[in-house]
Parts: structure tokens; sequence; C-alpha cells
């Protein structure tokens, strides 16, 4: 190929790169914030470092990321920034990297959340799924690791997924880029508004919880008009989760009250920490 | 936050105050089964199985010998040893054609080159003898081990061994009444104690995290293994024939990583029963799948960000340090340069514990920077002993072309075997380094503990050596 011929496909808009820049840890004057969360170990660094071409160091062990990266890229003339946030199990927050990975969620509010989840492990971590999908309707599943899926004889339809969800769902091999183009299209669709989701919201099968969070939710919506997640703190209220019953008593849960943009500010102090290497 | 007064909160926490005694203990066991159920109901839905995969039934064969009670730790010793044999076998003739490079024809190319520029003594010597030489002495010594031991590490680690590394070393630490993903933390040590220490957020229970950072600094780091392997070559490398020499190093070093292990317990084991008291909190531990390594990747990304971090901070640090020898050696008092007061009045402490004056002096230097302690030590021991020959002057770290160099040196400068086990014992066993002391400042917001994480390590070190010393002095008669 000659080289006018390599710029010609460059802008090609067939070209789904064509649209994707790097940003590296340029993160200034974002448009739009992007947070990775997921289980550990199902490559939530290698899709960090996918989108943002940065060669953040990743191992294959739980844990390996146990504070907070930062990395940017512009993606059809917006900037974003990409937090990538510590490996979780749940949303109970019992240990510092947990709480860091919350936190964020709740109180930094990004434009999209993608739940990076491993293909060979689907039922274990579509938990921490639906429990994200409690507080945030601005999600993004991606299906990582589809490649190891499929030596191991697993199939995955990411179409059934993504009804069942009410969530955009992409399937990826992140170690190999399969897949990020798609990514990168789904995550900016949603960020511009240009895609609704229709959230699937888990119901407790015991009467009891359920008229309790009805109750208290109602109260909950009745002091705060604006929260979008109301079911999920009743439900974590009940549970006695510490951290939400100080955010009621200080009265940061009207931080949780505005959709849409917010201050910059609020998200980049979400849980304040820089890395150490 | 939006002006409202504290009323509706308060009713809201009164609420759910009473509706939490009346839904009682069982919710979040009934939430989390209800989670669990359809979780399974979905990935039933958007998951199909064909046929029987293949790697599943490898994986399986690998865990049953990695993490069988038999082959588990003979393979993780071998690993460790074939690891460290690589490091040493492969490093010789690259820190050769380096320290050729760097220092024989480097340093007097820069001294002719400022005597050419007229610069007068007291800036080429600072700069020339002590700032550049200590860097290019760094470089040649540190980059060659660390560009073959970061990497296979690395593939290790891509490879997904660390968790079993975890899973076998579990029981131990249950028993030391310490948390299993200390393993974890542990194994990060090895590359860093500081990132080892950032790495303890993993650990939920703050008393097992403590335990942890305080007994970080047992993992031999980086800038450790220089020295462990130079020390290993020269005193305990050259009583084997020399075709055993490499493999017979490699097993010394080996040795002191597993003494720090054995600390690494015994001391858990004592902070668990006495400051820190409790029992050990259970925990799931994930074993991934085991997955090839990409080798190119591999071998850059451990180039870029262990490799070549490490080595910066090396030379930056050896940069004002050398400034330091250069000043203590040139500056004098009465007649004595500052170097020898320091050396003479630490020097009976030193013997006493098989050292000497100058090693404790080098370790007081190489705070900042474990990596810069052979360099001192050598350029020390060229001061204080007079020794002619080598080197071009006082406070000059000077080059030696190969490990034979420097040990006849150290054994003009009245080195035994016995100082030379001591030293790789001291290496394992004093305070970390100033960047680990403030990151353990930072995690645990506590001057004690990070006063306590560098003087336990220090007064263990101080026992072992002295009792070493008397026992090979009794034995041996030296």
């Amino acid at each position: 190929m000659t080289r006018t011929e390599i710029e010609q496909c460059e802008i090609c808009p067939a070209n789904p790169n064509a649209k994707l820049l790097h940003l590296g840890a340029k993160i200034d004057g974002s448009d739009h914030i992007v947070a990775l969360a997921g289980n550990p170990n199902v490559g939530k660094s290698t899709i960090f470092n996918q989108l943002t071409g940065l060669r953040q160091h990743t191992g294959n062990w739980p844990g390996k990321t146990v504070t907070r990266a930062e990395g940017a890229y512009v993606y059809d003339g917006k900037r974003y920034k990409v937090i990538d946030l510590p490996g979780t199990y749940s949303l109970l927050s019992t240990s510092t990297d947990e709480e860091i990975a919350r936190d964020f969620i709740l109180f930094g509010r990004p434009d999209v959340t993608v739940v990076v989840v491993d293909g060979t492990r689907i039922a274990r971590n579509l938990n921490l799924v639906l429990q994200i999908l409690d507080i945030t309707d601005r999600l993004v599943v991606n299906v990582n690791l589809v490649d190891e899926a499929k030596r191991v004889g697993l199939s995955i339809d990411g179409r059934a997924l993504a009804r069942e969800l009410g969530v955009p769902v992409v399937l990826t091999a992140a170690r190999t880029g399969e897949g990020i183009p798609h990514l990168l299209h789904e995550i900016a669709n949603l960020a511009s508004g240009k895609v609704f989701t229709k959230p699937f919201r888990f119901v407790t099968t015991s009467k009891h919880v359920q008229r309790g969070v009805e109750q208290l939710s109602q109260l909950i919506q009745k002091a705060y008009p604006a929260i979008p997640n109301t079911r999920w703190i009743a439900l974590r209220l009940l549970e006695g989760d510490q951290s939400i019953i100080d955010a009621i008593r200080h009265g940061e849960l009207g931080l949780l009250a505005t959709t849409g943009r917010r201050d910059e500010h609020v998200a980049v102090e979400g849980a304040g920490d820089e890395r150490t290497q | 936050m939006n002006g409202r007064s504290d009323t509706p909160n308060k009713s809201i926490l009164a609420v759910a105050n009473a509706l939490r005694w009346e839904i009682g203990e069982g919710l979040h066991d009934s939430v989390t089964a209800d989670l669990y159920r359809e979780a399974e109901r979905i990935a039933g839905v958007v998951t199909a199985r064909s046929g029987k995969g293949q790697r599943l039934d490898l994986d399986r064969i690998l865990d049953r010998i990695l993490t069988s009670r038999a082959f588990g730790f003979p393979t993780m010793f071998l690993l460790l040893a074939l690891v460290f044999w690589l490091t040493i076998e492969g490093a010789n003739v690259p820190s050769a054609l380096l320290s050729t490079l760097l220092v024989d024809q480097g340093h007097p190319f820069l001294k002719s080159l400022s005597a050419a520029f007229g610069v007068p003594w007291w800036v080429s010597g600072p700069l020339v003898d002590g700032t550049y030489l200590a860097m290019a002495w760094v470089v040649s010594v540190m980059l060659p081990p660390m560009a073959i031991f970061f990497p296979l590490f690395t593939l290790l680690e891509d490879f997904g061994y660390l968790p079993r590394v975890a899973f076998n070393l579990d029981f131990l630490f249950r028993k030391a009444g310490a948390h299993g993903k200390q393993a974890l933390t542990m194994a990060m040590g090895y590359g860093c104690n500081a990132a080892g220490i950032v790495s303890t957020r993993i650990i939920d229970s703050p008393r097992e995290r403590l335990i942890a950072i305080l007994t970080n600094n047992f993992a031999l780091c980086n800038g450790r293994w220089p020295t462990q392997i130079l020390i290993a070559s020269i005193f305990i490398g050259v009583l084997a024939p020399p075709y055993l020499a490499g493999a017979v190093s490699a097993l010394a070093v080996v040795a002191v990583v597993l003494l720090g292990i054995a600390f690494t317990f015994l001391v858990s084991w004592m902070l668990s029963r006495t400051i820190l008291r409790g029992t050990a909190s259970t925990f799931s531990l994930e074993l991934p799948p085991y997955r090839p390594p990409r080798i190119l990747h591999t071998l850059y990304t451990s180039l870029i960000d262990r490799t070549l971090i490490v080595l910066w901070r090396a030379v930056v640090w050896a940069a004002p340090a050398g400034l330091v020898i250069w000043l203590v050696s040139n500056i004098s008092i009465g007649g004595v340069s500052l170097a020898a007061h320091v050396v003479q009045s630490l020097d009976p402490l030193g013997l006493l514990i098989g050292l000497n004056g100058i090693i404790l002096l080098a370790y007081v230097i190489a705070i900042p920077a474990n990596e810069i302690v052979i360099p001192t030590l050598l350029m020390l021991t060229v001061l204080f002993h007079g020794i002619a020959d080598v080197g071009t002057g006082a406070g000059v770290l000077f080059e030696l072309d190969s490990p034979a160099a420097v040990a006849d040196l150290l054994h003009a400068g009245g080195w035994t075997l016995l100082t030379g086990i001591n030293l790789m014992l001291f290496s394992l066993l004093h305070n970390p380094c100033s960047t680990t002391l403030y990151t353990i400042y930072r995690e645990t917001g506590s001057v004690k503990w990070t006063l306590l994480s560098a003087l336990i390590p220090l007064v263990i070190g101080f026992t072992v050596c002295f009792f070493v010393a008397q026992v090979w002095r009794i034995v041996v008669g030296v």
C-alpha cells in the first residue's frame, strides 16, 4: 500500500479505529467519565490498557489493582476519562479496595460504568452485575475472555444477555483486542444519550423484605425526589450498611440526587487516591 | 446538602431501624440467596456448553501437581532456585560489558573531557568521581540481573502461579494467626516492599493487614538481590568447584529467601499473640485459570513497568549517595576524613556482630535505597584500608571488572566468609528503605507502626548476626 492509501484507511468511517485516539495519562478536560468495574482477575486492566493505550502492568491474580488508575482517550471527537477500579466480588465494602470501587460508582457517578465479566464464570460474575444495576442504569456489560470461554467449550449469547439485563452487552477478548471497537461504540452511545437502558431490577422473594423496601424507599423518595436508586438504598439501610447510614446522617445522600452531568470535582475526588508504584 | 433540615433524614433512619428489627437477621442471607438464584437463572439462559473443554482438564492436572501436599512445596522451591540460577548465570556477561562501557571507558572519557575544559577538581570530583561513577556502577550491577529476573517473575505471574503459592502457604499463615492473602502481598514485596505495602489493601481485617505490613520487609526486595547475588558468588560460590559455583550461589540466595519466609511466619505468629491479638479470618481465594503468557508483551511490560522504574529509582538515589560518599571521604577533621571517624566509632559494634564499621556506615548511607549498598561498601573499603592500585583517589567509586577482583579487595579489607554470610543475613534483616517507611506511614497513618516496622527487623538482624558470629567463632575459631 502507498502512504496515501494508508492515510485514507485511517480516516475511513468504516474503520472504527479511525475515531479512536489514545490519550494515555493525559486526563484533563474530559467530556465523559467511564468507570471500569468487575470481579477481580477478569481483565479490567487489560481493557483499560486497550482503551487508553497505556501499558499498565496486568497480572493473572485477583487483587492486582488495589488503587484507582486513570487514563483517557478520544473517540469520535469526545474526550473520555477512564477509571480502572479495584476488582470486587460485591458492593458490600468490607475491605479498602472494595470501598474504593463502590464509593466511586455511588458518589463519583460516572457517565458510563462498564462491568467487566469473566466469560468463563458468568453466573458468579452476574451477582456483581445485578448489584451494580440496582445503583446505576448507565451500564455496559462487557463479557470478556470469550476466547477462553470458547476453549473450555462455552458459548455466550450476548443478545440474550442484553435482553435479560436491559443494558448493552459487548463480547470481547481484550488480550487480542477483539471486540474493543464495539465496546467503544456502546460506551459512546450510552454517554451521549443515544441509547436508553431498561435495567433489570431483581426482586427479593421475601414478602417481609419487599414491604420494608417499599415503605422505606417511599420515604427516601419523598426526602430526595431526584435519587434514581431509592430501592437499593432502602435495602442497604435494612441490612444496616454503616456507610449508607452515615451518608444519610451527614446528608451526603443528596450527592446522589442529580442525574446526568455533574461537577467534575466530585467525580475526580470520589475515592481520592493516587497510584503508588 | 440541599438545604434540608435533618428531620427527614432522622425519620428515615428511625423507620429503617424499626423495620430491621421486624425483618430480623435473615435479611442478608435471603437477599444474597435471591441474587445468586437470579444470576444462575440468567447465566443458564445465555450460555451453552458444547462438548468437553480440553483446557479445564489440563488446569486440573496442573493444579493437582502445583498445589498438592507432596509436590507443592518442592516445585515452589525448584522454580525459585531455577529463576535465581538463570539470573546469576545470565547476568555475568552483560554486567561485564556494561561495566567496561560505562566505567572503564566512560569514566576516563569524562575525566579527560572535564580536564580539557579546565573544570576545577572540586567540581569534577563530586560530579564525575562521585555522582557519575555511582550511577554507572548501579546501572552495570543492577540492570542485567533485573532485566532477567523481572521478566521471569512476570511470566510466572501471568501464567497464574502466584495464587497457587498463596494457596500452598495459606495453612501456614493461618497457623501464624495471619491472613492467607499475605502470601500475595509477600510476593509483591519480592518486587518492591513499598508496592507490597500498598498491596496489603486486599486484606479486609485491619489487624491482619498490620501484620502483613510489619512483616513485608522479610520479603527480599529487588534492591537487595544484587547484594545477595554478588556476595553469594564471591564468598559461597567459590567454595564449590567452578562448574557448580552458579548453582551453589543460587541455592545460597534461595536459602536467604526461605529464611525470610520463616521470619515472616515467626514474626506474624509473635505479633498475633502479643500486640495484634486475634484469630485469622476466613476468605475465599479464586484460583484463576492458567493462561499462556504472551512472551513479547510480558518482556515489554516487565522491562518498562518494573526494570526501568526500579533502575531509575536506584540511579536517582545513587547520584546524591555518590556525592555524599565523595564528601565524607574528602572532608577532613583533624587530618582524618569524616568517613574514617564514623567507621572507627562503628567498628567495635560491627565486629562484635560479625560485620564491620564500613558495612554499618554503608547501611546508613543507603537508607534511601538498598541498591547502593555494594558500591558504597567497596568505595569505603578502598578508602579506609588505603589499598593502592585500585581506584583513582579518595572517594572515587572505582571499576572492578570481575567478582574475583571484588573478592580480592574485600579479603584485603579484612573480610572473611563470616563477614559475607552475615552481610547476606543483615541485608535480609534490617530496616526498610525510606520509601517503604514513608509508604507504611501513609498507609497506617501512625508513627508508632512505622517505627515498629523499622525496629523489628533491625533488632532481629543484630541478634541473628551476633549469634551467628559467636557460634562461628567458637566452632571455626576465627
